[in-house]
């Protein structure tokens, strides 16, 4: 094998260690694990800290939350927070919404579906 | 007696904040400042070229937010060194934690500076530990497990904003950010006996 071809073969390895395939049921549980370890730094559910307060998110109008400071990209943006505006947003927030924020990535599509369906959740 | 915690981590070395306006190219305009404003932050060689003013404005952007949760780390850790409840070798390594905070603080307000942009402002100490909820804070593994959850979600914060920076050398500098907070996490965990993860690649996905 040549070193191209193990270089390809190791890149391909780590990519698919790294990204878990997609296909499986949403786990809250798992979500609010990772809701913990990835989104506590700057959220909370009923605080808005660095970043605004996540209960109830799922079906709200972004920038939404009352007294949290938006970027003014967020805060005129008419995005409504569905479960398939946060998973692109998760993936890549510059993309949905040019000027926000966040910039905070979360690049395995399992773990996004998790933390939104805990959020789900978290939004009656 | 030395604290074997606190010695087990030293030396430290904080960032390399400061190394004078002389190696700002100032006559360039705050268009090129930005590889500049990495090379005192990362202490790294500075790379040549310069960079449009929107994507500087989203890494000033991310750099405030990330200053922003070094401000609210550094109340946290002030919250609890005056609860009382943290003592002894815990105490020690809270105050090392926050100094490395302090330090973080230092280099991104300098950074978001030169770059031209202004750095977010503290909040208040009553407000950081309102958001935080203090009140329930009732014994020192309290205090050390909400230290251990904030350290951890500031690991994968700067993990998570590595994609979106446009200046490459900003993202070895939040890969060093990260290290220090997975440093004082994996401190904290131990003391708290709390287990490692138990598999590879448990940061920041």
């Amino acid at each position: 094998m040549t070193r191209t071809c193990q270089s390809a073969a190791l890149w391909t390895a780590l990519t698919l260690l790294c990204t878990p395939m997609a296909a499986q049921a949403a786990d809250a549980e798992r979500g609010a694990t990772l809701y913990e370890q990835r989104c506590v730094a700057c959220h909370s559910l009923d605080t808005s800290r660095i970043g605004p307060a996540h209960r109830g998110v799922v079906g709200r109008k972004a920038g939404g939350v009352p007294g949290f400071a938006y970027s003014p990209a967020l805060k005129a943006s008419d995005l409504v927070w569905t479960e398939d505006s946060l998973d692109r947003w998760l993936a890549d927030p510059q993309s949905v919404i040019p000027g926000q924020r966040m910039n905070y990535r979360v690049a395995d599509a399992v773990a996004r579906a998790d933390i939104i369906a805990f959020l789900k959740r978290q939004s009656p | 007696m030395s604290n074997p915690l606190v010695t087990t981590l030293a030396p430290v070395t904080l960032p390399n904040i400061d190394l004078g306006r002389r190696t700002l190219f100032r006559h360039t305009g705050k268009a090129m400042l930005s590889a500049a404003a990495v090379a005192m932050i990362g202490g790294v060689a500075m790379p040549t070229g310069s960079a449009s003013a929107a994507p500087m404005q989203g890494d000033i952007d991310i750099l405030n937010v990330a200053l922003g949760l070094e401000h609210e780390a550094i109340a946290a850790y002030q919250i609890g060194a005056e609860s009382g409840l943290v003592k002894g070798k815990a105490l020690d390594a809270a105050k090392l934690f926050q100094s490395h905070h302090k330090g973080h603080r230092d280099a991104l307000v300098s950074t978001i500076e030169k770059m031209g942009g202004k750095p977010v402002a503290p909040k208040s100490q009553a407000d950081v530990a309102k958001a935080l909820n203090a009140g329930s804070l009732k014994t020192q593994d309290d205090v050390l497990r909400l230290a251990a959850k904030l350290e951890l979600g500031a690991a994968n914060a700067y993990l998570g904003v590595i994609p979106s920076f446009s200046e490459g050398m900003l993202k070895q500098v939040a890969a060093r950010l990260a290290a220090d907070e997975t440093m004082h996490w994996t401190a904290l965990s131990g003391v708290l006996g709390l287990p490692l993860p138990t598999g590879p690649l448990s940061f920041g996905a």
